[in-house]
């Protein structure tokens, strides 16, 4: 039966996706009147043209609702921290029982790690709508398909260890998120910047490749070590419960499968020839990759990970 | 091969071209194309793995898959894809990547102690051509400026050395930790995989179901349990001698029927206990999921659970045979299960007539009963149990040779007319049902049993280690920038006779893309106040 507080919680998280919808929007905004890529066009009519301006834009009207948007989402993540505190509360656990309590975790990390890394990038400020897309469509797919209401988990999750693997897992899930975006669109931005004589268009205020490039990476050495430890917890985990440390489970393979990718990726990094776009396209199969694992593993393929609540 | 080639060229020539094409080999199979190569190789090389089912995480599902797909079950296992951790072409790719890898790393590892010893790089003649340079004039004499170099350079590696005209130099590095860390990385990712093979090789689980209310088990030998996977130089004959007693068995549900936690308590005898021969001492635990007996680097697991209903069947003559064993759940959810309890007629010896008074009770058992004229269960709780049962009489075919599951009887000798139904009723605990020839059949009571996983992996703790050791590198490699910076100082004499020193800094980030820029611009911010540094891009 759900409680005050679950319905409590449940209203929070209505509110969250409404907030993040409306930054948004605020974000699209922000994203079209951003003149400060078609001004060096059009000021290089005639001449050669300059690669766009990399800065972010510090002032004007796209400049304003950026930031309104940028408020919007730190206030969208307040919310939505709550309604996962309160669900815990509500269901006296940890809350990350489900495949609803996983989504509305990996969002709020993708939403964390996109702030985080904003600070440390401003120039990718444009890059929100794109980040912020994904997020909410996963929101309301957690919110309306997935959803299952507060209650006890099984015997085998009640355990320390689902604190600490799930939460790591979900973590670094949540924070591939935002490299898996701006991969995608700096091969993009590279295909956009490859053909400098087509007419100018909406694409040229994306971030700089360099800019989407070192975001992406900034990020991944974040998340990748934190996944590593995430699986090391999860063998840690398996020994306890399912009688041995690592068992090909499919859910562990396609895990597997994602570190050996972002693996590559870190290989790709620092390898002639891989730099650029080579290793941008590693990075989206490594997102993929978990995607895949978070919906297709946990929802078609029947293994000792099926916890996805779903019945 | 190359040996046949050798009469076309001149005599002497082939070692060498045989050396060049190795070294060349070697040289492409060390580097980090090849890595890259392989690395997604091994990516596309596990995914049939997690798309296909695999034997040996669940056969039934592989042979439901011959079943369904019967054109290309056929074709997919001849390349090993229900078995992709096992193929020899998956051990191909993940053993040409460590070949690879040690190939990469032994030397790094050689050149990484080397630069350890030696002195930093000689500041380059103009550092205004490094990615991040800054200089100034300061009103300081040099020996001032070069105390102020040498107090911003402590916890770097640096060098001093003098130019003609007494101009001083500063060469220093940072981040060696990177590369050590990275080292550490790749040589415990070996370590953990030699532990992980060494489990492989001489481990082995079994699993064994065993009686709740004082059922015994004995790690004596494979013929002890149910299903044996044993290591490949692990033969049975030397298994850790230790004892286990389940005695009692508790499931908790919640209203809806989900399962809240399972415990088992059981006792125990240690090899040590059975060496000094107290075999009537039983050490207690409580075994639940999550919480495994750990006992002289042997873990026993509780893994699964269900009932086995009781029968006594009295012959016309009054002898009786009580059998009580597993039936297996069919339903998880309300633990409807199924079975087949078989009894033999004590005291006939005639094979003939010993072939047609064997009894099976075979049927569906339910925990909860609903009560209805077909009995299926509500709940996994033992709360009102009932039996539907068939009784068959005749041959149950368990003397012709063949292994027959204990959960059924064997169909063939049902439709051979050999084995035919004697009764069909519904029993509760006390009930009971009389045969044609005067035997009763007596549904008594339930107890039920465990399943019991036996693991022994003598790697794993090594496997763990490198884990961690694995995880610290990768921290290291990944949050540490190796970075170089120089410095000169040129003195001056002022037009009115004051000392100055012209300050020349200049920083080069030696890792990919990393940021040394803020770093650099503070350090320029102290040692060149007054100059505007330039700070090329991040990159």
């Amino acid at each position: 039966m759900p409680t005050d507080l679950a319905i409590f919680s449940d209203r929070l998280y209505m509110a969250t996706v409404g907030v993040y919808v409306l930054a948004m929007i605020l974000y699209g905004i922000a994203y079209s009147a951003d003149r400060s890529a078609k001004a060096v066009l059009v000021g290089a009519a005639g001449a050669e043209q300059e690669s766009p301006q990399e800065q972010a834009p510090t002032g004007g009207r796209s400049a304003r609702f950026g930031r309104m948007g940028v408020a919007l989402v730190i206030l969208g993540a307040l919310l939505h921290l709550g309604s996962i505190v309160a669900r815990g509360i509500a269901a006296w656990r940890w809350p990350l029982g489900n495949m609803y309590e996983f989504i509305s975790f990996i969002c709020l990390m993708a939403v964390v790690g996109w702030l985080v890394a904003l600070r440390r990038v401003p120039a990718a400020r444009n890059l929100g709508l794109f980040v912020l897309t994904p997020v909410v469509i996963l929101l309301f797919l957690g919110g309306t398909v997935l959803y299952v209401s507060t209650g006890p988990v099984v015997p085998p999750l009640q355990s320390y260890w689902m604190v600490i693997h799930v939460t790591t897992i979900s973590a670094s899930s949540g924070l591939l998120l935002v490299p898996g975006v701006a991969s995608l669109l700096f091969l993009v931005r590279r295909r956009v910047d490859a053909r400098p004589d087509r007419g100018p268009s909406l694409l040229d205020r994306l971030p700089s490749a360099e800019v989407l490039d070192r975001l992406a990476y900034r990020v991944t050495i974040v998340a990748f070590p934190i996944f590593t430890f995430g699986l090391i917890a999860g063998a840690l985990w398996a020994e306890a419960a399912w009688g041995r440390f690592w068992g090909w489970d499919p859910k562990e393979t396609v895990a597997f499968i994602s570190w050996v990718i972002y693996a590559a990726y870190l290989h790709a990094r620092a390898t002639a020839g891989w730099r650029a776009s080579g290793a941008a396209w590693v990075n989206v199969a490594g997102f993929a990759s978990m995607i895949f694992n978070l919906f297709f593993v946990n929802m078609v393929i029947a293994g000792l990970h099926s916890y996805a609540g779903l019945g | 091969m190359a040996a046949t080639e050798t009469p076309i060229r001149p005599a002497g020539a082939a070692p060498k071209q045989r050396l060049a094409v190795l070294r060349n080999g070697w040289r492409g199979l060390t580097s980090m194309r090849t890595a890259l190569i392989l690395l997604f190789l091994l990516a596309v090389a596990a995914l049939p793995g997690a798309l296909l089912p695999q034997r040996s995480l669940n056969a039934s599902l592989v042979d439901k898959y011959f079943a369904d797909y019967p054109a290309i079950a056929p074709v997919l296992d001849s390349i090993g894809f229900f078995d992709v951790f096992a193929a020899p072409w998956f051990a191909a790719i993940y053993l040409l990547l460590m070949i690879s890898l040690v190939g990469c790393v032994l030397p790094r590892t050689v050149e990484h102690a080397r630069a350890l010893r030696a002195a930093p790089v000689v500041t380059p003649r103009n550092l205004a051509r490094l990615p991040h340079h800054a200089s100034a004039t300061l009103d300081v004499g040099i020996d001032e400026a070069a105390a102020a170099v040498r107090e911003r350079l402590s916890g770097w590696r640096s060098a001093e050395a003098d130019e003609p005209g007494g101009t001083r130099t500063f060469s220093a590095e940072k981040g060696y930790l990177r590369e050590a860390g990275n080292l550490v990385f790749h040589l415990s990712l070996i370590g953990l995989l030699i532990g992980f093979a060494a489990g492989k090789l001489f481990g082995y689980e079994g699993q064994v179901i065993v009686l709740s209310g004082g059922g015994q088990f004995c790690n004596t030998g494979i013929l002890g349990y149910d299903t044996f996977r044993a290591g490949l130089r692990v033969d049975g004959t030397d298994l850790q001698p230790f004892c286990i007693q389940v005695d009692d068995f508790t499931g908790d549900y919640l209203p809806n029927g989900q399962a809240a936690s399972f415990t088992t308590d059981i006792g125990y005898q240690s090899t040590e206990d059975l060496d000094a021969g107290r075999a009537d001492q039983w050490t207690p635990y409580t075994l639940s999921v999550n919480n495994p007996l750990r006992i002289d680097g042997i873990r026993i697991y509780l893994q699964g659970h269900g009932y086995a209903p009781r029968f006594t069947v009295t012959y016309p003559d009054g002898q009786q045979r009580t059998g009580e064993i597993q039936w297996k759940p069919v339903d998880l959810t309300t633990f409807l299960s199924e079975g087949a309890t078989k009894f033999e007629r004590p005291g006939v010896t005639d094979e003939q007539q010993r072939r047609t008074s064997q009894l099976a009770v075979t049927g569906l058992f339910a925990p909860t009963t609903s009560g209805g004229p077909v009995v299926t269960s509500i709940f996994p709780e033992l709360r009102d149990p009932e039996v539907a049962i068939d009784v068959m009489r005749g041959d149950l075919g368990l003397d012709d040779g063949r292994g027959q599951s204990i959960f059924e009887i064997d169909r063939s000798k049902v439709d051979s007319g050999e084995l035919v139904r004697v009764a069909r009723a519904n029993l509760v605990p006390g009930q009971s049902v009389a045969l044609d020839d005067g035997t009763t059949v007596r549904f008594d009571s339930v107890q039920q049993w465990v399943s019991l996983q036996v693991s022994y992996d003598p790697g794993q703790n090594y496997v763990l280690v490198f884990a961690i050791a694995l995880l610290l590198g990768l921290g290291l490699s990944l949050s540490i920038r190796r970075r170089r910076f120089w410095a000169r100082l040129t003195p001056l004499t002022g037009d009115d006779g004051t000392e100055r020193t012209v300050v020349e800094i200049g920083g080069l980030a030696r890792t990919d893309r990393a940021g040394y820029g803020e770093e650099f611009d503070r350090m320029g911010a102290e040692l060149v106040p007054e100059s505007a540094s330039t700070e090329a891009k991040d990159g």
